[in-house]
């Protein structure tokens, strides 16, 4: 492993794609290259791209590194596609779109299957991009499965969110219901071509002017179109302008604070829900206490408290 | 599903090959068995292939052919592996292919194992975990 950790910091593909395979694969010495890793984390930008499957993510991730290879930076990608709850099997596709960029010595891309995940992310999503970072690309995209309304994950890891829409998705009310209307850093009407683009357009601004923008950024709608990637200069340009207005306000900073803070629960909980699995499935107690709840004796609660008051 | 190795597979039309019907089929079967598999899409070059299976950390590269190209794209992508460290990486295939050019590809090392019209995906599936397990033992 030392040498796959040297070989990340001296900007080696394989020893890279190894440890990304380690650490999705939760392997025994996660820990210890994570933690050797995480002093040269930091640096990359991370910019998140979430939408409707269809939206065209992918097309828009592919179009956004070329632009970003030609200002000279290098590009680290992560596509999430779904695992089957059935099989845990996963059809990865998103990198179709890309294979552009697959002889690029400046953009790696690696495609994750959620593994179980609900939240539009792999759960080894964030440690991934920190791999990307350390192997020294300067901008982390992160594309996440088609989502719906509600799989908000991404804000957790993405310094700009671009939330991508497309013309004929549902009336002027799905603009305005909570969830992932709310977390767009940047709109994108994608496949601004098709009939509706405008409408789009105007419906979101809508949304926006009911909107409140306690940070002093209200998200720009812009529209494109991957297959001639009109528009995404303009696209770029935003990106940039937010990032400056993230850094000008301080809002960077504490945002990824936040995030950080976020993270640290996360793990501490991970680690004690681990823990009671494994002290419940060894006890005895779980058996009767089940069979108890099944004839019911008790209702579950009861059954629960009875097993925090033995002691975990 | 934590600790739990997945094995990954690349699924790739190499060249000037539009007929992927087959890789499809292949690729879905794959899936329903339990594995990642990773599409390519169409036209790839050895050089795109062998940089994805390397960058995607696969088991396992499966290349679609039925160009009649075997007999250069096999040996291609298994040079550009070795040359690239990947010594490790399985690489098999299928396709509509003469059986001489498959004896001949088995026996030079290029393909571990050639599917022809008629297998039974099951089989193939089957052929994988067999050859994951026995690499990894």
């Amino acid at each position: 492993m030392e040498k796959y950790v040297q070989g990340i910091l001296a900007g080696d593909k394989r020893s890279t794609a190894k440890i990304i395979s380690l650490v999705e694969n939760d392997g025994p010495e996660k820990k210890r290259v994570l933690s050797q890793l995480y002093p040269h984390t930091g640096k990359a930008y991370i910019i998140g791209v979430t939408g409707s499957p269809g939206a065209g993510k992918s097309s828009l991730t592919d179009c956004l590194t070329k632009q970003i290879r030609k200002q000279g930076l290098t590009v680290g990608i992560i596509a999430v596609d779904p695992s089957s709850p059935f099989t845990g099997g996963a059809l990865l596709g998103d990198r179709i779109r890309m294979q552009d960029h697959a002889l690029d010595k400046g953009v790696f891309i690696r495609s994750m299957g959620t593994r179980g995940s609900l939240g539009g992310l792999a759960r080894a999503t964030k440690e991934v991009v920190r791999v990307l970072d350390a192997y020294g690309s300067d901008v982390v995209i992160v594309e996440t499965v088609g989502v719906g309304q509600s799989e908000l994950d991404i804000m957790d890891v993405a310094d700009t969110t671009l939330v991508v829409l497309t013309p004929g998705a549902g009336d002027h009310v799905q603009t305005i219901k909570a969830g992932i209307m709310e977390i767009a850093d940047i709109f994108v009407v994608n496949k601004a071509d098709l009939d509706g683009a405008d409408k789009v357009k105007t419906e979101v601004e809508g949304m926006l002017d009911l909107s409140c923008h306690g940070n002093g950024w209200r998200p720009p709608v812009l529209l494109t179109i991957t297959r001639t990637e009109q528009g995404i200069t303009d696209l770029i340009d935003a990106i940039n302008r937010h990032k400056a207005h993230l850094e000008s306000t301080g809002s960077f900073q504490q945002a990824r604070k936040e995030r950080l803070r976020t993270e640290v629960l996360e793990v501490v909980e991970h680690v004690l829900r681990a823990r009671i699995h494994k002290s419940v499935e060894a006890s005895q107690d779980i058996a009767r206490l089940v069979a108890k709840v099944e004839n019911r004796e008790v209702d579950p609660y009861v059954a629960a408290e009875e097993i925090i008051s033995v002691g975990i | 599903m934590s600790g739990e190795k997945k094995i990954r597979v690349l699924v790739a039309k190499p060249g000037l090959d539009g007929h992927d019907r087959g890789a499809k089929v292949v690729a879905r079967a794959l899936r329903d068995a339990g594995m990642e598999v990773i599409y390519s899409g169409l036209h790839q070059t050895p050089e795109q292939i062998v940089e994805a299976a390397i960058q995607e950390d696969v088991d396992v590269v499966g290349l679609s052919v039925l160009s009649g190209a075997q007999l250069t794209i096999f040996p291609r992508v298994r040079n550009l592996l070795d040359e690239n460290n990947a010594q490790d990486i399985i690489l098999m295939g299928g396709g509509t292919m003469p059986a001489d050019d498959v004896q001949e590809l088995k026996r030079n090392g290029s393909a571990a194992e050639i599917f022809t019209p008629g297998t039974p995906v099951e089989k193939i599936g089957n052929w994988i975990k067999e050859a994951v397990a026995g690499r990894d033992a």
